[in-house]
């Protein structure tokens, strides 16, 4: 919303404030200035350090430069046909000033102007933007010939000044622009753009923004006037209003006004509209905008003489009603309208005149030619003109306001101003009176507020009377009754509630009247909350670590993704999916099923910039459920490849890494978690899994998580490297139900006697088979097993393999003898000869 | 016999010119070894009177002990001389880079996401982690967003097809509120009659339908912290917020409160930090204004506490929301959202 200062200097006095200062406090309160655009007045140099708050644009005008001048003849020019000499006066003396503006070219060789033509001037040395250039580029005016003439200064269109993007033509003052006036004192503006809140939308328009500031600074908010004079029939007399569904329309109200002549506005009108970011058409339609911009009521204004015709003749009954489903209206933008049961339109005994609230139909629109005017003011129900603004995609300045609440109460006193600014500007009358049915009056919230509730919730103390007095600056009714407060809210405010809601939405107010910044800082009182904490979430932390020890970085993708991009991985399975149902990109249309296919993008993405890449994610996956939320898994995928270990100038290459590199780091990551008796299964069952480098791994029975190469036919649907690449997922909700509690060993006393064995067994073995057994034969006594080798080779035979393990014998209670030792050994020789056919190796 | 003075000018003469381990070993074997002329000596003494032989035996080891000390001195001599030489040839060029490791590191969103809680535990707010696929209820209308409400403006939602829902269609959430709705009412289920305060921070990625840019992103993670009792105040916030900005900004930090609108909290309020970069002068990263706009807040709404099970009359609190992503691009000056889930090694290795 772009409110210039000039405008709301006509409601409040904001002398001794600068722009910034104005600024400030506006967004202090709520209504937070994006920007502040100059038209005119000084902005703040950022070159003398000066601080300033806001992003500022625009330009100011140097008050000796550039001036209010008159034209007071219009030459031609000797050299060239399109450009004029004017006679110009510029408070001191007369000057030629060069022009090519076109709307003054009519004038030329008419010999001394019957009446001065008043512009803007610009002096040698002015800073201006450049009228021809595309966009906005400051420049400095500077001595030239033109075709033979001398230039030094110019007259000014609205893009030289950065008033607007016109450069058709010089600007044309009103005739009672000040000559010799520096330009800046007589339409100097700065223009404040507003973020509106949406429970600010009582002040979308200048007097609210106006009375925000009165009540923040103390000073007066001065009311419009609204006086006209009248003449004629009463409008009551010849327009009857009807309103079918009150709740949809609480009020209509329609004044009129005859024989107006259609014309421009006048040009400080036109400026103050160009500002406010609308475009000036007429008078007419200009003073329906002026007014809406003023005060928040947005007007419609038809063509009464339409009306009456369609009447034939009968008196003008204006009917709001919904519409039938496929009614068919043509709106001023020419487009034919398709509405539907839930649009109000305003309607005559005819048929439909405009969709309610958001646009006019074509053919009771205000053209050149009218010269009688039904101007409506009404209030309509801020959801359904929202519902219907969105399913026409018509967003106008109209459909802005009410479809976030504009009070019944602007009814009538936006009508009777924009009426006023017809008749001031068209030179039109007014009929006397205006026609206002109101069926549906708001309730005006009463709220009790008292000093305790004041300390309860904003913890400051202020006795009633100030709490009344802080209020009635907002226009709040208040009376005081010993320590209460009764607050009624005032009749431009649709964000007050009533119990616990009004009295927090008045408590707002207080506060920010207050101050925000002037409630004092302390520290909760209140008992700590039940001490509860959160394992789940502590848990997968400390896992976070312990991954990142391990040499993994952590990577966070997209969770949403499509169901192509995770069939590179999850191929041949059909998978429901969490849909998108308004998705931002086909890319992005579904949330993943697995964490693991994000990762495998991460790892495309980088797989061309690192020698070696090891990533993690812990996070959701999502699964629907037929008519509930989806579950959303707690899941951990793990991704590695390139080399083993880090290259140095000394070692330019490093082996691949391969599975047991993976492996290695998970059975780190179980021992920091202290899970045992974990067990790696091979599995050929998993699709994206190299079919001999997969296991599933498991604890005490259940299955924690997959471990394994990816499938080459997997691995070439991204872009990867050709070393191997290993992954491994989990299920962490799984793996946490099987963490085991556990305890520590005593550190052993006694030294341990070491010995070496190794073992032919036939390939088919598995090495977690044999571990198996010379664990659970040497029992307690054996401290520690560790396979240092596995041989193949002609010595032990084809189809054959060593395995050669370190073991440790250790007592807790003594030093272990080599006998002992030794019976344990031929112990563990023997079950492994019975239970896998294994031969010692000697 | 031979003179014992004369032998040890003649041996130490000689072992001033022994450079190494082999010359020292030789003049070992002509000195003291078994056939050089101090063991002659010795193996003559028996021939010796028993008055000549003590004096001739003492002047024999005499010399022995003379040589065997210069022999050691010597020894220790040539082995530091080799060390120096040794030392001197293992020079390195310590300026060659070293041999690394994989170290891994966190992504900055967690570690950021750290930072964030582990202020707000030390201040007593435990961490409520909550779903990400919500219903409309618990994500907008129980937090005072009614259907078509204006306010719904603020968070373009992506909505999930779950067949027809009516007014209660199911959406990734938009923000990390809803969880409030959940932990009020967790909480307000241990005693409904009295339910007991809450001080919780919920972390967690959040989504809206925005077009990814360098300035927007689909999803996002957001830190919300929620303080419900029967005595918290705004002056409770505002100690609280601006204890918060002290540990996370610096003890010199200094906030500011300004007025604002959501529909969950009232009155609610944006807290700026004074600009770190420039000082509250006004640079680049505040955009000149010389303050930083670092989380909304407010007292959770009459509403919302009633929602939760908390009693409107008897209880208020207060809550707040921050984007740990943002934080990290004004602290570390990163002009492009884009990076946080691209992942790229490049990005992630400068944390």
């Amino acid at each position: 919303m772009k409110i210039p200062l000039s405008w709301l200097t006509d409601f409040i006095d904001l002398g001794g404030l600068s722009v910034e200062d104005i600024a400030h406090k506006l967004t202090l309160a709520a209504l937070e200035v994006d920007e502040i655009q100059y038209a005119g007045l000084p902005m703040p140099s950022s070159s003398s350090g000066q601080a300033h708050e806001f992003k500022t644009a625009g330009i100011g005008w140097d008050k000796d430069k550039i001036v209010v001048a008159e034209i007071r003849e219009v030459k031609p020019h000797p050299n060239a046909d399109r450009l004029t000499l004017l006679d110009l006066y510029d408070g001191q003396k007369e000057q030629t000033v060069l022009t090519g503006a076109p709307n003054i070219f009519h004038l030329k060789g008419q010999g001394r102007l019957a009446k001065p033509l008043k512009v803007a001037y610009a002096k040698e040395g002015s800073t201006l933007y450049d009228g021809h250039a595309e966009g906005l580029q400051l420049t400095t005016l500077k001595r030239t010939k033109i075709r033979g003439v001398e230039s030094y200064s110019m007259v000014c269109s609205e893009k030289e000044l950065g008033i607007s993007e016109e450069h058709e033509g010089i600007i044309l003052f009103d005739d009672d622009a000040p000559v010799g006036t520096p330009l800046a004192d007589y339409i100097g503006d700065a223009v404040f753009d507003i973020s509106i809140l949406p429970n600010m939308a009582r002040n979308a328009n200048v007097i609210g923004v106006a009375r925000e500031l009165a009540a923040m600074t103390g000073r007066e908010l001065k009311q419009p006037d609204l006086i006209y004079q009248t003449q004629g029939e009463p409008v009551g007399d010849l327009v009857k209003i009807e309103i079918t569904k009150p709740e949809l329309n609480p009020r209509f109200v329609a004044g009129l006004i005859r024989n107006v002549v259609i014309a421009p506005s006048p040009y400080e009108i036109q400026r103050r509209l160009k500002l406010a970011g609308m475009r000036p058409i007429n008078c007419i339609v200009d003073a329906t905008n002026y007014a809406m911009l003023e005060l928040g009521e947005p007007l419609h204004a038809f063509d009464y003489d339409v009306l009456k015709q369609r009447a034939g003749d009968r008196p003008v009954r204006i009917i709001t009603r919904t519409a039938q489903d496929g009614e068919k209206l043509t709106t001023l933008d020419g487009m034919q309208r398709t509405l539907t049961s839930m649009n109000v339109l305003v309607c005559d005994e005819k048929g439909p005149l405009s969709i309610a609230g958001i646009m006019g139909g074509a053919e009771s629109e205000v053209t050149e030619e009218t010269r009688n005017i039904l101007l409506e003011g009404a209030a309509w129900n801020f959801i359904n003109i929202r519902r219907t603004a969105q399913q026409h995609s018509l967003p106008s300045e109209a459909s802005f306001r009410f479809s976030r609440g504009v009070h019944p109460a602007l009814a009538d006193v936006g009508v009777r101003r924009g009426l006023q600014y017809m008749a001031r500007w068209s030179g039109g009358a007014v009929a006397p009176g205006l026609v206002d049915e109101y069926p549906l009056k708001p309730a005006q919230p009463v709220v009790t507020v008292t000093p305790h509730d004041v300390k309860r919730l904003l913890g400051i103390e202020l006795a009633a009377g100030e709490i009344a007095a802080l209020l009635e600056r907002l226009e709040f009714a208040c009376t005081v009754r010993g320590t209460e407060v009764i607050v009624t809210a005032p009749p431009n405010r649709l964000d007050i509630g009533e119990g616990a809601v009004g009295l927090a939405d008045v408590l707002e107010e207080v506060a920010r009247l207050y101050g925000y910044d002037r409630i004092p800082e302390s520290n909760m009182a209140d008992e700590l909350p039940p001490q509860i904490g959160n394992p789940t979430h502590e848990w997968e932390e400390g896992l976070r670590d312990l991954l990142t020890t391990l040499g993994f970085d952590e990577v966070v993708g997209y969770r949403l993704t499509s169901p192509e991009s995770e069939a590179r991985l999850l191929q041949g399975v059909a998978l429901d999916y969490v849909k998108i149902a308004n998705p931002i990109a086909p890319e992005k249309s579904v949330l993943r099923r697995s964490v693991l296919a994000s990762v495998l993008d991460d790892l495309q993405h980088n797989a061309r910039l690192s020698e070696s890449l090891a990533f993690f994610e812990i996070g959701p996956a999502f699964e629907p459920l037929p008519g509930d939320l989806p579950t959303e898994r707690r899941e951990l995928a793990l991704a590695m490849t390139g080399s083993r270990s880090a290259l140095a100038w000394d070692q330019p290459e490093s082996p691949r890494r391969d599975l047991f590199d993976l492996k290695g780091r998970i059975e780190l990551m179980l021992n920091g978690l202290h899970l045992a008796g974990v067990t790696f299964t091979p599995t050929t069952s998993i699709t994206y899994l190299h079919p001999g480098k997969a296991a599933e791994i498991a604890v005490g029975g259940k299955l924690i998580g997959l471990l394994g190469e990816l499938h080459p036919r997997v691995a070439e649907k991204y872009e990867l490297t050709d070393a191997p690449v290993l992954v491994a997922d989990f299920d962490l909700e799984t793996m946490r139900a099987v963490l085991p509690s556990y305890g520590i060993k005593p550190v052993p006393e006694f030294p341990p006697i070491l010995e070496d064995i190794a073992v032919i067994v036939d390939e088919t073995v598995a090495a977690s088979q044999v571990e198996g057994l010379i664990r659970q034969t040497g029992g307690k006594a054996l401290a520690d097993v560790r396979l240092f080798d596995v041989y193949r080779g002609s010595q032990i035979g084809a189809g054959k393999k060593s395995l050669a393990y370190s073991l440790a014998y250790q007592a807790p209670d003594k030093t272990m003898t080599d006998a002992e030792a030794a019976a344990i050994r031929n112990k563990i020789v023997r079950r492994l000869e019975q239970e896998v056919g294994a031969k010692l190796r000697s | 016999m031979a003179d014992p003075l004369e032998i040890i000018a003649k041996a130490t003469q000689a072992l001033t010119s022994v450079r190494d381990e082999a010359g020292l070993e030789a003049w070992r074997v002509e000195y003291l070894g078994r056939n050089s002329l101090l063991m002659k000596i010795f193996g003559s003494l028996g021939g010796l009177s028993k008055e000549e032989r003590p004096k001739a035996g003492q002047a024999a080891n005499e010399v022995k002990v003379t040589l065997e000390a210069a022999l050691a001195e010597k020894t220790e001599a040539l082995r530091h001389a080799q060390l120096e030489r040794s030392l001197a040839e293992e020079k390195l060029d310590v300026t060659l880079p070293g041999r690394t490791i994989q170290r891994g590191r966190l992504h900055p969103s967690t570690q950021q996401l750290r930072r964030v809680l582990q202020i707000l535990a030390e201040m007593g707010f435990q961490v409520y982690t909550s779903r990400e696929v919500e219903t409309d209820e618990v994500n907008f209308q129980l937090l005072n967003f009614p259907p078509h409400h204006p306010a719904r403006d603020m968070q373009d939602s992506l909505y999930v097809e779950a067949g027809e829902r009516g007014e209660n269609p199911i959406l990734l959430r938009t923000h990390t509120s809803p969880g409030q709705i959940r932990a009020m009412r967790e909480y307000a289920a241990m005693n409904p009659q009295n339910p007991p305060p809450i001080r919780i921070a919920l972390p967690g990625m959040c989504y809206r339908n925005e077009q990814i840019t360098s300035r927007s992103e689909v999803q996002f993670n957001q830190v919300e912290g929620l303080a419900v009792g029967p005595g918290i105040t705004f002056a409770d916030l505002k100690g609280c917020l601006t204890n918060f900005a002290r540990r996370m900004f610096g003890q010199r930090a200094r906030a500011r409160f300004r007025a604002s609108y959501f529909p969950f909290t009232e009155p609610s309020a944006e807290m700026d930090v004074e600009c770190y970069v420039c000082g509250g002068k006004g640079c680049n990263v505040c955009k000149g204004s010389g303050w930083l706009e670092i989380l909304g807040c407010g007292m959770v709404h009459p509403i919302v506490l009633e929602n939760g099970g908390y009693d409107p009359e008897r209880y208020s609190g207060f809550a707040f929301g921050m984007g740990p992503e943002r934080q990290l691009m004004l602290r570390y000056r990163i002009d492009d959202i884009r990076y946080f889930w691209a992942n790229d090694v490049r990005f992630l290795e400068q944390f």
